[in-house]
């Protein structure tokens, strides 16, 4: 369902030295990045700040072309089929929605099936079902703007869902929300995995998350892969620690000193 | 893809109606403020008969066909060039997450039909100036076609500046000057303006093809510049060249994207 095969993405950065003078210095974002996440599975991509995580995602949804190498997302080339990919996954950013800040949630969804050409009826039925599944009855009529981290976010992951995507792909979908909302959020990607059989992609740094719903783990430091195997595997890497916090900790440190 | 255009502007408009007041006070805020540009027309001529050697109903039709151009364009694409604004608030990122085209939906983003405001009154002085002018149906069938040009003109810059944008994150000031620069320009006979801007405006950026050199030919006149007489019918050329360069530059700026933040 998703391949990379040898993709890099670099950015030139120029630095002003007065005037007219710069200085360019080139950074590797994302660097020589091969996998691939079959159908139907639940892969959690973890690592520290600026590895590359979002980097990724960006690229995964067209987003941002890569520098190098080759990615398919869903049978596509993301950065030259962009809008026809974006009819078959749903993206999720935790920390900045996707909605219209000043329209209430429902109209936000109107829009959304007029983007997404969704028939009518189908909308209606998925829109009923994810409503009660995600509890967003309460504040359907509300702006985007008055609603809670909480409630936004679950807003957000009904938005990316309204046209039944094959895949969903989440950037930190629980950051800054309460042990609540963080299980509503869990229980429902958990069962949206196992009874539509949509393929997960999540970035998190949030291990419970990992613990929870993850079968399968992608560490990626300094933009290249440095682990990747199922959740008993990663504990494995370190046996003497007893929490996966300790694991990762670990991990994320070595990969700093090499 | 206008019809997706339609759907979302109209989504728009009904958000927009939520605040009634707001709306109407903006709608007779854009015809009060245009209506002040006419009234500085109305000024010059109160103390000469002519400008730039042309008489009152033919400044009143460039004025008008100008102000048509240019509101239309303004309501349907003006937001293009707030590119960088978007780029920098995160939501272009979600705009290049939906199935179309980030170019629509940034132009149809907060749509109101209180931008119409601006092309009620332009129509109003283009349908005064004709009354006074006669145009005979041989030359009227330009002005449809001159004022359309017009909208693709405009439209094409401010593309150009939307697509700027993503490599200068702080340029939007430099297509304003072209844009809102050449709205302003346009209103008046070129004949005002020194010879050497007229050349630049025909050749380079081809703001005289939205209404000078088509508007010659409709009021049958001599070009006071001794240009061509063969650029007068160049309107389209001149209009589908630059829409071709601007969509290019805007592919090439989308290729370049390069995102903000985590």
């Amino acid at each position: 369902m998703i391949e990379l095969d040898g993709v890099g993405r670099s950015f030139t950065l120029r630095r002003k030295k007065g005037w007219l003078r710069g200085e360019t210095r080139v950074v590797h974002a994302v660097r020589d990045l091969s996998f691939q996440v079959a159908a139907g599975e639940f892969v959690g991509y973890l690592g520290p700040n600026g590895a590359g995580k979002s980097t990724t995602i960006k690229m995964l949804t067209g987003i941002l072309a890569p520098t190098s190498g080759h990615i398919e997302v869903a049978g596509l080339d993301p950065s030259r089929r962009r809008t026809a990919l974006a009819r078959r996954i749903g993206v999720v950013f935790g920390q900045r929605t996707t909605l219209w800040w000043d329209l209430p949630l429902k109209d936000s969804f109107h829009l959304i099936r007029l983007l997404y050409k969704v028939d009518r009826e189908e909308h209606r039925k998925r829109l009923a079902e994810l409503c009660e599944v995600l509890e967003l009855g309460a504040f359907l009529d509300k702006p985007v703007r008055q609603l809670s981290l909480g409630q936004r976010v679950r807003g957000d992951i009904a938005a990316a869902l309204l046209h039944d995507p094959l895949v969903l792909v989440l950037d930190e979908p629980t950051i800054g929300l309460d042990v609540v909302s963080k299980a509503a959020v869990r229980d429902f990607l958990r069962t949206l995995n196992a009874e539509r059989g949509t393929t997960v992609l999540l970035t998190t740094h949030d291990l419970g998350d990992i613990e929870r719903l993850c079968r399968r783990v992608m560490l990626i430091d300094h933009g290249s892969l440095a682990f990747d195997g199922t959740v008993e595997d990663l504990k494995a890497t370190a046996p003497d620690e007893t929490s996966i916090e300790d694991v990762v900790t670990r991990l994320y440190t070595r990969q700093a000193r090499l | 893809m206008a019809r997706t255009y339609v759907l979302l502007a109209v989504t728009w408009t009904r958000a927009a109606a939520q605040y009634p007041l707001s709306m109407a006070l903006l709608t007779v805020g854009s015809f009060i403020v245009t209506g002040l540009d006419m009234a500085a027309i109305a000024v010059i001529f109160a103390h000469t008969t002519s400008l730039g050697g042309f008489t009152l109903p033919e400044v009143m039709f460039l004025y008008g066909t100008s102000g048509m151009s240019f509101a239309l364009a303004d309501m349907l694409f003006g937001n293009v060039d707030k590119l960088s604004q978007h780029v920098r608030a995160g939501t272009f990122d979600s705009m290049l997450i939906r199935p179309v085209s980030p170019f629509i939906q940034m132009a149809v983003d907060r749509f109101t039909f209180q931008r119409l405001g601006r092309t009620a009154q332009a129509a109003t002085v283009l349908a005064i100036a004709l009354a006074h002018l006669h145009v005979p149906w041989q030359r009227a069938w330009m002005i449809p076609l001159m004022v359309l040009c017009g909208i693709v003109l405009f439209t094409a810059i401010w593309t150009l500046g939307g697509a700027i944008q993503f490599l200068l994150t702080d340029a939007p000031d430099v297509a304003n000057a072209f844009t809102y620069g050449g709205g302003q320009l346009t209103q008046y006979p070129l004949t005002v303006y020194g010879s050497d801007l007229v050349r630049t405006v025909t050749f380079i950026v081809p703001l005289a093809f939205v209404n000078w050199q088509p508007g010659l030919f409709i009021l049958g006149r001599p070009d006071p510049f001794g240009l061509p007489y063969w650029l007068r019918f160049l309107a389209p050329v001149a209009a589908l060249a630059l829409a071709c360069v601007a969509g290019l530059a805007w592919r090439a700026g989308l290729r370049r994207y390069r995102s903000t933040g985590s």
